[in-house]
């Protein structure tokens, strides 16, 4: 009975209500997350990992913006069907400079974690305009304004020192070239475009994504993003059984 | 003890200030748009100057004309009536978003429109949620608090002008939010879509809903604290605590609208997901709890059916909870140990959920002849029900093997409906029949009938809605996994598609019957208020002989 009478102490004093509130709603947050800041395991070792191009990141702001993640995934589960349909099974190294994550949560459309190369870009440019004139029975939007749209990247280089200030490891050099490189990748005649290499690694393509040649458009970003996703890591260099990457 | 009361009404306290506040939110305002050359960052700042000197010109006209009274022996009732109507159109709001999404997937040729972008699926669903969550479920919260707090507590709100610029300042995070979204201003977090300066305000909207609550229990002239206060002020913190560092972010610019949030990948994936799903445990949950300790036993006539059960199951609830967002992660590169806690306290979730829903449903005993008399007694045991359902499916659909089926499909969207618009939504719409007679001083609603088509129709509409969302989501679940006796993949994604083409056309007639009794009851409280009033507002009990603590 007594135990029961203890009770009304938070009852009559609200501070102390409150306290005990906060102290029980903190202790799981505490438990779970926490310890992933701190467990090096929690992220794989992994060879290609690199931060998002110029280009390639205001193609993700753009996919952020629409909304991409409400219906698409970038999470490919170790299940055999999704692992045959969709290829290797995503690592958390995969999505280490990603702010915010993209993993999704409803695959309305199917999974994107891997669709990098898997489309040509006028596939993507038809797709992205009209997509019922290449998937009829496709219930996707229609983002033909993507195409007609100019990219504006004036604020590029506050963009990536925000990225910086979060954790993402581009470099001055990287911030203070980052509207060139933008212009790069999207010319494929572009005489920057050793520089970007330079900066970003070879397999980096310039070209010109949304076959407009005139303008730099948010199509051209948004296919260079979609181009690039899950192609960074070299899966020939990771071991999924090594003790490193048990987890 | 404070000094005695003044004899005669004055203006509320802070008015003043507030006044000056909002000509000088208003001025930094004008000159963030002016100096800005980010044209999203324009329009909102554009919008917040609007709404800061039309709250200039209000209260101004208000002081200075002498309308804008403070009574301190009687119950703060406007800002409560303010809410149901804001309440009740950000329902219909909302709900006609979802209508029009859910059309754009089965009708996809039809409800796009390839020249207005803004209008696109990814645009209109943050809308959606946001609405029918924070604007719906908020409004519902905030008023039926204030209903509470000052009832239970026997004491008027406290803070003087401070709830109505609580009202005020979250109905603009409201309008901040949805024209953001529409815009394309999201941070890209589920549920938590608002930019950085729109999270900063409602913070500071919801510091001032934390202090006018609590202020209020502390002029309380009841000794205890009722256990409805207990879910409302669990709700109010927990939700102050997970919006902080769920949306923790930096800025590109000071004049820039976007951010990019401080934690990355799997960090940022639980971070998400701990604050997505205890939005559903302390918002959707614990809030809605305290309705229905309140307007249950009430509107029945019966005590609370167990204190004690109250007592367990309010700690266990609240403690449980927030372990459960890495549900939402299995088979991800979450590491695995998180996600068996997170499954582990999902499943235990099970137990101190039916407490409640025990708890409110026993409350009934003695009085269950009123299911058939009053609808609005069916509709909140109806409520009860779907809160028992669907904390009994999310513990299932937390067991790694189950979700290995059930995630990314249909079957989470109908396990959320059942929640949001059978525990969540009807709780709300029957503390409303309550609360309409009750703040327009009229005897009862002004139509009983047309209550009852309210229940039926909306009722049907859930059910359709969830039967389809579990036939399509199990579907296409088991049509990902088929393989052909060959060992090939049976379907490419896009026949996984098409094959839910009439259960979209089912969910979207499911969300148009509930839309349609949201409007009747609309129309039912405008019949209400409009009918002649028995008597003035009540006043305060005169207070106790000792002070509390």
């Amino acid at each position: 009975m007594s135990v029961w009478k203890h009770h009304a102490k938070f009852e009559r004093h609200s501070l102390l209500l409150i306290i005990g509130i906060l102290v029980v709603v903190s202790i799981g947050g505490l438990v779970e997350i926490a310890p992933l800041f701190w467990l090096q395991s929690t992220i794989e070792k992994v060879d290609g990992m690199r931060p998002y191009t110029p280009l390639e990141l205001a193609g993700r702001d753009i996919y952020v913006r629409e909304g991409c993640y409400l219906c698409h995934s970038q999470m490919i589960r170790p299940l055999r069907d999704e692992v045959e349909r969709y290829g290797h099974y995503s690592l958390a190294a995969e999505s280490m400079y990603d702010h915010p994550f993209q993993w999704g949560s409803k695959r309305t459309g199917p999974d994107l974690a891997r669709v990098g190369g898997k489309y040509s870009d006028s596939w993507h440019r038809d797709h992205l305009v009209d997509p019922r004139s290449v998937v009829p029975e496709s219930v996707m939007p229609p983002y033909k304004f993507l195409a007609e749209k100019e990219l504006d990247y004036r604020d590029i280089a506050e963009k990536m020192k925000a990225q910086h200030t979060v954790g993402v490891p581009y470099t001055a050099d990287e911030i203070a070239n980052a509207k060139k490189d933008l212009e790069a990748q999207a010319d494929p005649f572009s005489t920057d475009a050793v520089g970007l290499r330079a900066r970003y690694g070879a397999k980096v393509v310039n070209r010109d994504f949304d076959g407009d040649p005139d303008k730099v458009t948010e199509m051209d970003a948004a296919i260079a993003y979609l181009q690039m996703l899950g192609t960074l890591v070299d899966f020939k260099s990771y071991k999924a059984q090594a003790p490193e990457n048990q987890r | 003890m404070s000094a005695p009361p003044p004899s005669n009404d004055a203006a509320p306290p802070g008015a003043a200030v507030l006044l000056i506040i909002s000509v000088v939110s208003a001025f930094l305002a004008i000159m963030g748009a002016g100096l800005t050359s980010d044209p999203i960052f324009r329009l909102q700042a554009e919008t917040f100057a609007l709404a800061c000197v039309l709250a200039a010109f209000a209260l101004n006209a208000g002081l200075s004309s002498g309308t804008l009274l403070h009574h301190p022996d009687r119950y703060s009732d406007g800002v409560i009536k303010a809410g149901v109507i804001a309440t009740l159109f950000w329902a219909a709001a909302g709900l006609l978003v979802g209508v029009v999404i859910a059309a754009q997937l089965s009708w996809p040729r039809i409800f796009y429109f390839p020249e207005l972008g803004f209008l696109n699926f990814g645009r209109l669903r943050p809308l959606h949620t946001s609405a029918v969550i924070f604007a719906f479920g908020g409004n519902a919260l905030i008023a039926t608090s204030f209903w509470v707090v000052q009832r239970i507590c026997k004491a008027k709100l406290a803070g003087g002008i401070a709830p109505w610029f609580v009202f005020w300042g979250y109905q603009l995070f409201i309008v901040m939010a949805a024209t953001g979204y529409l815009m394309g201003a999201t941070s890209g977090k589920e549920y938590s879509e608002p930019e950085w300066y729109t999270d900063l305000w409602l913070t500071i909207v919801w510091v001032a809903y934390l202090l006018v609550f609590l202020g209020t229990i502390w002029k309380r002239k009841e000794p205890h604290i009722y256990v409805a206060n207990w879910f409302y002020l669990a709700m109010i913190v927990t939700i102050a605590l997970l919006h902080l560092v769920n949306n923790a972010a930096v800025p590109v610019g000071l004049l820039n609208h976007k951010s990019y949030g401080v934690f990355s990948g799997v960090q940022d994936a639980l971070v998400q997901w701990w604050y997505g799903h205890n939005a559903v445990g302390f918002f959707l949950t614990a809030g809605f709890l305290a309705m229905m300790y309140y307007f249950v036993p009430k509107r029945v006539e019966r005590p609370v059916f167990s204190y004690r059960l109250s007592i367990v199951h309010f700690w266990a609830l609240i403690f449980i909870y927030i372990w459960a967002g890495p549900h939402h992660l299995h088979y991800t590169a979450l590491p695995q140990w998180a996600q068996t806690l997170g499954m582990t306290f999902s499943i235990m979730l099970w137990m101190p959920s039916w407490g409640g829903m025990i708890n409110g449903l026993m409350t009934l005993s003695g009085a269950w002849d009123k299911l058939r008399t009053d609808p609005v007694v069916r509709m909140m045991v109806v409520s009860i029900a779907f809160y028992g359902m669907s904390t009994f499916e999310g513990p299932v659909m937390s067991i790694r093997a189950v979700n290995a089926l059930s995630h990314y499909t249909d079957w989470t969207i109908g396990h959320v409906h059942s929640g949001a618009l059978g525990w969540v939504g009807f709780i709300s719409f029957g503390a409303i029949y309550c609360l309409v007679p009750w703040l327009w001083k009229k005897k009862e609603m002004y139509s009983n009938t047309l209550i009852e088509w309210h229940f039926w129709i909306a009722t049907t509409g859930i059910l359709l809605y969830i039967a389809a969302m579990w036939v399509s989501g199990i579907m296409e679940g088991l049509m990902w996994r088929e393989y052909t006796p060959q060992g090939f993949l049976a379907y490419s994604f896009i026949e996984t598609v098409s094959a839910k083409h009439i259960e979209n056309i089912i969910r979207t007639v499911g969300g148009l019957m509930y839309l349609s009794g949201a409007l009747i009851m609309i129309v039912n409280v405008w019949r209400t208020i409009l009918m002649p009033s028995e008597a003035v507002s009540e006043q305060t009990p005169a207070p106790l002989a000792t002070a509390i603590a």
